[in-house]
C-alpha cells in the first residue's frame, strides 16, 4: 500500500492507531446516529438538539459527563477484579477487529484461521461480565451476570454451527478468502452479482443475526440487563470511566459483528463484479483498498440498522422462553443447515 | 549482496530474540499465575487465575505458529469451560474475600505430585528431543494440513474420541435427567 516500505514497528504503530480507529469511530458514529436519532424518530421526538447543530457533538458531552464523574466502588466490592472486568470486555472487542479484512491487503492480521479465531475472541467478553457481576458484591449484579454468562453460552452454539455452513461453502476459514470465494462464485453459471452468501445461506443468515442480538444483549435479549428487575445487571454498581468502558465495548462489539456479518453473508469489501466489469478494474485491484473501507462501513451500517430497529421495536423474553429459543430452535435449524450445505457442497 | 544477506540474517536474529523474549515473558506470567491460583484463598480468584495461565498457553501456541491449537484453546478452554466453571463456583458458593475453608493440610503432598510430574515431563521431553532445535523459520501451520492429518493419519483416534464424547454426552443427559 502507498509504495511505501516500513519497517515492522512503524507498520505496527500505524496499526495500532487504526485499530483505534476501527473500534471507537464507528462505535460513536452508531451510538450517534442510531441510538441517540434514529430512535428518537420512531418515538416521535427530536433526541439531543442543544449540544452542536442537530446534537452532533452530544457524544463529546457524554464523554466529558462520564470522565469527570467519581469513580465509586461499592464498599464490599473485590476491587481488583471490579476494576479488571470492564478492560476483559473491551479487549475483546479489540481483538475481534484484528481479523476484519477491508480490502485485498488492508487488514490488520491475515490469520489463516479467521473466522475461528473471531469467534473464540468474541466468547472471552462472557468473562469480563462475569467478573463484574460476582465482584460488585450486589445481587443484582450477580443475577445479571449469571444470566449473562447463560444467554451467552446458549447463543455461542447457533453463531459458530451458523458460521459453520458459510464455511463449508466457501472451503475456507480465512476471511479475505471468504470474500473471493463471494467474488468468484456464480449462481447457476450467471456470476453477475457474484455469489453473496445471504442467497445460499439465507438460514445461518438469520440465525447469526439472531445470535448477535443476543450475544450483544440487545432487546430482545436483554434479561441480563433488565431494569424493570435487575436496574442495570452485571453493569449496576459501575459509574463514570467504567461504566463508559462497557458501555464503548457492547456499541463497537456491536459494528465488529455487523462487519463480520458483511464479510460473512454479504460480499464484504467487495462490489459486485458486474460493477467492475463495467468500470473496466480488477475486483483485487490496488483501488479496493481505498474502496473496500467505504463499502465495509456501508453494509455495516445497513446491518446496524437492521439490529437497532429490532432493538427498539419488540419486547423482551421472559427468561425460560430466551433458553428455550436457543436449545430448541435455533441449534436444531442450524444442524440441518450445516447437513443440507453439506449435502449440496458434494452434490454442485 | 553479501551486506543484503548479512542484514538480512540480522533482521531473522532480531525476529527469533523478540520471540524468545516474549516466549519468557508468557512463560513467566504463566508459572506465576499458576503459583497464585494454588495458593490464594479464594475460590473465583483461583479460577481466574487459571484463566490467566490458559491464555498464556494459547499466547505460546501463536508464537509457535499453532493458530488453529491457539484459537482451539481460546474457544475451548476460555469461553467454554471456564466459563462454565465460573458460572457453577458463583452459583454455589460464591464469597467475595478469603475462604479459609480453602485451605488444608495436605499441600506437600500436593507439591510433591507436581514436582514428580514436573520431573517425568521434563525428562520425557528432554529424552525425545535430545538438544534439537527448533526451525528458525517457522510459517504458521495451515489449518488445512492439521484437517487432512486428523482426517487421514488419525482417524482411528479421532472417531475413538468421538464415541467417547458421544458415550459422556448421553451420561450427562441420563444423569441430569430425574424423571
Amino acid at each position: 500500500m502507498l509504495g511505501l516500505e516500513l519497517a515492522y514497528w512503524q507498520e505496527t504503530i500505524i496499526k495500532l492507531v487504526l485499530a483505534f480507529g476501527v473500534v471507537l469511530v464507528p462505535a460513536g458514529a452508531t451510538v450517534y446516529l442510531y441510538l441517540f436519532k434514529m430512535v428518537s424518530f420512531m418515538q416521535s421526538r427530536l433526541g439531543p438538539m442543544e449540544a452542536g447543530p442537530y446534537g452532533s457533538l452530544q457524544l463529546l458531552a457524554e464523554l466529558g459527563k462520564s470522565a469527570q464523574k467519581e469513580d465509586i466502588f461499592p464498599e464490599r466490592a473485590d476491587r481488583f477484579v471490579f476494576a479488571a472486568a470492564p478492560y476483559v470486555v473491551i479487549i475483546s472487542s479489540f481483538l475481534l477487529a484484528l481479523v476484519v479484512p477491508f480490502g485485498p491487503d488492508a487488514m490488520f492480521v491475515n490469520f489463516d484461521t479467521g473466522i475461528f479465531f473471531a469467534l473464540a475472541v468474541s466468547s472471552v467478553s462472557v468473562i469480563g461480565v462475569l467478573m463484574a457481576g460476582w465482584a460488585s458484591a450486589s445481587k443484582y449484579s450477580l443475577m445479571g451476570g449469571l444470566r449473562a454468562a447463560g444467554q451467552l453460552i446458549a447463543y455461542e452454539l447457533p453463531l459458530v454451527l451458523a458460521v459453520v455452513g458459510v464455511v463449508i461453502q466457501a472451503g475456507t476459514l480465512n476471511m479475505s478468502k471468504i470474500v473471493e470465494a463471494q467474488i468468484e462464485g456464480e449462481i447457476f453459471g450467471w456470476g453477475a452479482i457474484g455469489n453473496p452468501f445471504i442467497l445460499t445461506q439465507f438460514v445461518a443468515f438469520f440465525i447469526f443475526f439472531i445470535a448477535v442480538q443476543a450475544e450483544l444483549t440487545q432487546t430482545p435479549f436483554d434479561m441480563p440487563i433488565a431494569e424493570s428487575e435487575l436496574v442495570a445487571g452485571y453493569m449496576t454498581e459501575y459509574s463514570g470511566f467504567r461504566f463508559l468502558m462497557f458501555f464503548i465495548g457492547e456499541f463497537a462489539t456491536a459494528n465488529i459483528f455487523a462487519f463480520l456479518g458483511a464479510t460473512l453473508f454479504l460480499g464484504g469489501w467487495s462490489v459486485p463484479p458486474f460493477v467492475t466489469d463495467l468500470i473496466g478494474i480488477d475486483p483485487y485491484s490496488e483501488a479496493f483498498n481505498y474502496i473496500g473501507p467505504i463499502v465495509m462501513i456501508t453494509k455495516m451500517l445497513l446491518i446496524t440498522f437492521v439490529i437497532y430497529w429490532v432493538r427498539f421495536t419488540y419486547p423482551r423474553f421472559r427468561e425460560d422462553q430466551l433458553q428455550r429459543f436457543a436449545w430448541k430452535v435455533l441449534i436444531p435449524l442450524a444442524l440441518a443447515n450445516i447437513a443440507v450445505t453439506g449435502v449440496a457442497k458434494v452434490v454442485f | 549482496m553479501n551486506l543484503l544477506l548479512q542484514a538480512e540474517t540480522a533482521l531473522s536474529e532480531t525476529g527469533e530474540w523478540i520471540a524468545n523474549g516474549f516466549f519468557y515473558l508468557i512463560a513467566t506470567v504463566a508459572v506465576v499465575a499458576a503459583l497464585k491460583m494454588v495458593s490464594t484463598k479464594n475460590v473465583v480468584h483461583a479460577a481466574l487465575y487459571l484463566l490467566v495461565v490458559l491464555s498464556a498457553v494459547a499466547a505460546t501456541y501463536v508464537i509457535l505458529g499453532a493458530e488453529f491449537a491457539a484459537a482451539t484453546q481460546v474457544l475451548v478452554y476460555l469461553g467454554a469451560i471456564m466459563v462454565l466453571m465460573l458460572f457453577g463456583v458463583m452459583l454455589t458458593r460464591a464469597k467475595l474475600g478469603n475462604d479459609e475453608e480453602l485451605d488444608h493440610d495436605q499441600r506437600w503432598i500436593g507439591s510433591l505430585v507436581g514436582v514428580g510430574m514436573l520431573a517425568v515431563m521434563s525428562y520425557s521431553l528432554w529424552e525425545f528431543y535430545q538438544g534439537e532445535r527448533l526451525p528458525s523459520e517457522q510459517s504458521p501451520q495451515r489449518t488445512q494440513e492439521v484437517a487432512l492429518e486428523i482426517f487421514s493419519t488419525y482417524i482411528v483416534a479421532f472417531e475413538a474420541l468421538s464415541v467417547l464424547l458421544l458415550a459422556a454426552l448421553i451420561g450427562a443427559i441420563v444423569v441430569a435427567r430425574k424423571d
